[in-house]
């Protein structure tokens, strides 16, 4: 829930998704839901001469379950929020 | 699979805003509950629904490395989908061929990622052959075959550093 939730905050910011599949794509935060399945607009693979079935999409669903890291921007976090909330939710649940 | 569900996941978004912001995250209706991502008034336009893309050609990633692509009719929360017209984009180096496999039914475990295919865009780079299916099949078993002679290359000289 608590990732749910950090990522609804980082709704419209430019990330880069790397999957298990090793694609990378960049782009920007459209939604997230509960199963942290992503949308992405705008986007652009990171490596785009290694996939060209990739070049007219510019808009694209990735299924949570192979998704490996999403990389933000440095200053799109707010570590201590972040750090309070997972202690919160640690001790509550 | 319900083929209703892609409209009624929309038609539920609406819905579910129309609502307060519930505390948690079912709707009940009817018998069915259903389970639905956050959508408060303000951000009906923000779930992660297929419906945007339904009736649009979309490019379908599979786990095994498949490309397949069509027009996206149905989904469910699973991202399982149904796909008309769907057609398996087979590249291998610089050639490439389309093959046509009719009407398709994607269990979700197995999608990557579903994209849609802008169509005022190319969708392949302008130095790509378009070829054969019995070409490309031949292109991808030699390509196999390369691959498979590497790994076994590998083992062996991984094996002679093990002394």
């Amino acid at each position: 829930m608590l990732f749910f939730l950090y990522f609804k905050d980082l709704v419209g910011q430019e990330v880069t998704v790397e999957l298990k599949n090793d694609l990378a794509i960049r782009g920007t935060l459209h939604s997230v839901d509960q199963y942290l399945n992503i949308k992405l607009e705008n986007t652009r693979v990171v490596d785009q001469d290694k996939y060209p079935h990739m070049l007219s999409v510019r808009n694209c669903f990735i299924r949570g379950s192979v998704v490996r890291y999403v990389q933000l921007p440095p200053d799109g976090v707010d570590v201590d929020l972040l750090h309070d909330a997972a202690r919160r939710e640690a001790r509550g649940g | 699979m319900e083929n209703l569900w892609g409209r009624f996941c929309s038609r539920a978004t609406i819905f579910s805003s129309k609502l307060d912001r519930i505390g948690s995250d079912r709707i009940r209706i009817g018998l069915e509950s259903v389970t639905m991502s956050w959508a408060g008034p303000e951000d009906i336009y923000l779930s992660t629904s297929l419906a945007s893309y339904l009736d649009r050609k979309i490019l379908v990633l599979l786990r095994d490395g498949r490309k397949l692509m069509g027009t996206l009719r149905s989904f469910d929360q699973f991202a399982n989908a149904v796909l008309e017209g769907a057609c398996e984009r087979v590249i291998v180096g610089e050639q490439y061929c389309d093959i046509p496999l009719g009407l398709y039914v994607i269990r979700g475990e197995n999608v990557v990622l579903i994209g849609e295919m802008d169509t005022e865009r190319e969708e392949l780079p302008p130095h790509m052959i378009r070829v054969s299916e019995t070409e490309i099949k031949r292109a991808q078993k030699v390509e196999r075959e390369a691959g498979e002679l590497r790994g076994t290359m590998r083992k062996r000289m991984e094996f002679l550093d093990f002394d």
